[in-house]
């Protein structure tokens, strides 16, 4: 049994974790590794970088094709996909968020890891508001949390 | 007890309005049932067991529970969580006598259809769509007073693929099948009985024979259809611990429904009990809904749900506890906490591991269980299939039962997703009409939505339903169905 089928938390070497170059480009990471007959974030990449051998396997993202615009993490139905951006000193964190209060641009929150912990700050720099309600919001956080940060918590 | 702000639902001010409890005045809005009105203002004991005077507490939510059964503008046993509150109606809990045999002042109609339709949720919208757009006459009855069954309150988005409308949330795609059937039902082609029950079925003179009833408007319907499709949905299960049946101790689904529906939060503090898709998705719904959860309780050594689900409770602080489960929830008249604890390999629970949980909501999300008796009342060959809930009718693959002209369609069949219920649901309005048309051989259409079932059903995840209905086929080959 993995062990994410016990906690619910899935661990970093059941991820695909791009390479330092393509994380500087800024790449969509799909924290979805089991077979589940889902298939929206094949159809949302505007470049074919998302593919599936059937509506059953886990996505697999060509690194080198995808240009990091997140519009599979707006459609993902599992709120599964996270794009990173490795920046000089910090990262940029790129995640689904569906609750109240919205952080503001600019606003400092709480970076929180994949059990909902306190990890550090982060710095809200984007919150688009997508039609049916599922926000991205990008926010700025220390270099070592890029695969750490995966949740906020707005302080209001 | 309202929920003011919430990240996807929009709870509009409707009309105030106010109705009699046992003689007291009761504020409400306009379209929420008495049982959820009830519940804001605080009134959690809804009726009270009738031999051991114990009180019981909303469960369900649609109509499949019997715990808040009252008497209503003078007619007994109505169940309030799917019944519309009104401008001054009467309501009197605890009195629930049976009623007279006689039905002197009440209406009654006769109706003549094609097909007849009994339940309104993805499946049976989606076959009186299909119905509907061949030219066949189409009745389509649900005893609730809204379209769409349980996607009305699906805040998630969906699974699957684009053609199953995949990535769009449960709600958006009852609005999207409830227009796509007022369309048709303008058109003529579909007449539409909301509120209504239908509650027998009495044999076949060349049609199929059914009563129903709406019991608000003191009406009598006598059916006649030469084709009858029963997608009637599921029940929650219930679990067996000392103080289960204390005002407070949920249906999951039945939570999902109050504060998805109605906007009412359940509680401030939650227990989950069972981890699998429903367990995951409504807690993470409670937490939109502003509301506490200590934590999710499941006796399976692994989380049953998607992992994706999981990880989203998760990363909000909630933690999942495997191979635990509950022991008792305890409370004067409500529930005030709950006693879980590890289970070991044989299902005992670990000595010394108990651990308080202090809560005032349980839910229990521990499966469904098909709701398929009007079908079995009604002679089809059914047999008791535990992959697919319970006892389900032995059907073909296109979804006709060994009564010839009665279809199932959706959980009623066996338990599995809206997804696959719509499938199923157009399956069987397609087979149901073409066979009225006089088709001999197989569809290309209906041939489509079976391969899609088909590739919906291949993963691991679709076992369970891949298992149930590979035996419910074999045996309908057996049968000759």
């Amino acid at each position: 049994m993995k062990e994410y089928e016990k906690t619910g938390v899935i661990a970093l070497n059941e991820i695909r974790i791009p390479s330092e170059e393509q994380l500087k480009r800024g790449v969509a990471i799909t924290e979805c590794v089991q077979e589940i007959p889902c298939n929206p974030c094949v159809d949302a990449c505007p470049v074919d970088a998302i593919s599936m051998e059937n509506i059953n396997s886990p996505p697999f993202v060509d690194y080198d094709k995808c240009t990091g615009c997140a519009q599979c993490a707006a459609v993902c139905p599992g709120l599964a996909i996270f794009v990173v951006k490795l920046e000089e000193e910090k990262a940029l964190v790129t995640l689904p968020y569906e609750f109240l209060p919205l952080p503001e641009k600019g606003e400092e929150v709480k970076a929180l890891d994949r059990e909902g912990k306190e990890a550090g700050k982060a710095i809200v720099k984007r919150v688009i508001k997508k039609r049916d309600r599922t926000c991205l919001v990008t926010v700025e956080v220390d270099r070592e949390l890029a695969m750490v940060a995966r949740n906020i918590r707005v302080v209001k | 007890m309202r929920i003011r702000n919430h990240p996807i639902l929009d709870f509009e001010k409707k009309k105030e309005i106010s109705f009699l409890y046992n003689g007291h005045k009761i504020k409400a809005f306009e379209g929420e049932t008495i049982a959820s009105a009830l519940h804001a203002a605080g009134i959690k004991v809804l009726s009270h067991s009738i031999k051991l005077n114990r009180p019981r507490g909303f469960f369900c939510g649609i109509g499949k529970c019997s715990s808040c059964l009252m008497r209503v503008n003078g007619v007994p046993n109505i169940r309030t969580c799917i019944t519309p509150v009104e401008e001054g109606m009467v309501v009197e809990s605890d009195m629930q006598d049976l009623p007279s045999a006689d039905f002197k002042d009440g209406e009654k109609e006769n109706i003549d259809t094609d097909i007849l339709v009994v339940g309104a949720g993805p499946a049976g919208i989606s076959a009186a769509i299909e119905a509907g757009m061949k030219g066949t006459s189409v009745l389509l009855i649900d005893e609730n007073y809204m379209l769409g069954g349980q996607l009305i309150k699906q805040t998630h988005k969906f699974f699957g693929s684009r053609r199953e409308r995949a990535g769009t949330r449960g709600i958006k795609i009852a609005e999207e099948l409830e227009n796509e059937v007022r369309e048709l039902e303008k058109k003529g082609n579909v007449k539409i009985l909301v509120g209504t029950s239908v509650f027998g079925y009495y044999g076949n003179d060349g049609s199929h024979l059914l009563g129903a009833v709406n019991k608000i408007k003191n009406v009598m319907y006598r059916i006649r259809a030469k084709k009858v499709i029963f997608a009637c949905g599921a029940q929650e299960n219930m679990l067996s611990f000392p103080g289960n049946d204390l005002p407070g101790v949920y249906g999951a689904g039945g939570v999902q429904t109050l504060m998805n529906v109605y906007g009412i939060k359940p509680g401030k503090r939650v227990l989950m009990v069972g981890a699998g898709n429903v367990g995951l998705i409504v807690s993470y719904q409670l937490l939109q809904a502003g509301v506490e959860v200590d934590r999710v309780v499941e006796a399976m050594p692994r989380i049953g749900g998607y992992s994706v689900h999981a990880a989203k409770l998760r990363r909000n602080g909630v933690p999942i506890y495997t191979s635990h489960s509950i022991k008792e929830v305890y409370g004067n008249g409500k529930v005030e906490g709950a006693i879980v604890a590890k289970l070991d390999e044989n299902w005992n629970f670990v000595e010394g591991s108990d651990e308080d949980v202090k809560c005032d909501t349980v839910c229990l999300a521990v499966g469904l269980t098909p709701s398929a008796r009007l079908l079995f009342q009604a002679g089809v060959k059914r047999d008791y299939i535990p992959e697919a809930g319970g006892y389900v009718a032995i059907h073909n693959r296109e979804m006709e039962t060994s009564v010839k002209g009665i279809y199932v369609a959706g959980d009623s069949s066996g338990i599995e997703e809206a997804s696959t219920a719509m499938i199923e649901g157009r399956i069987a309005g397609l087979s149901a009409a073409l066979s009225l048309a006089g088709r001999k051989e197989g569809h290309k259409e209906i041939e489509d939505y079976i391969s899609t079932l088909e590739e919906m059903r291949a993963g691991p995840f679709g076992s369970k339903a891949r298992e149930a209905k590979r035996k419910i086929l074999e045996e309908a080959l057996n049968e000759g169905i």
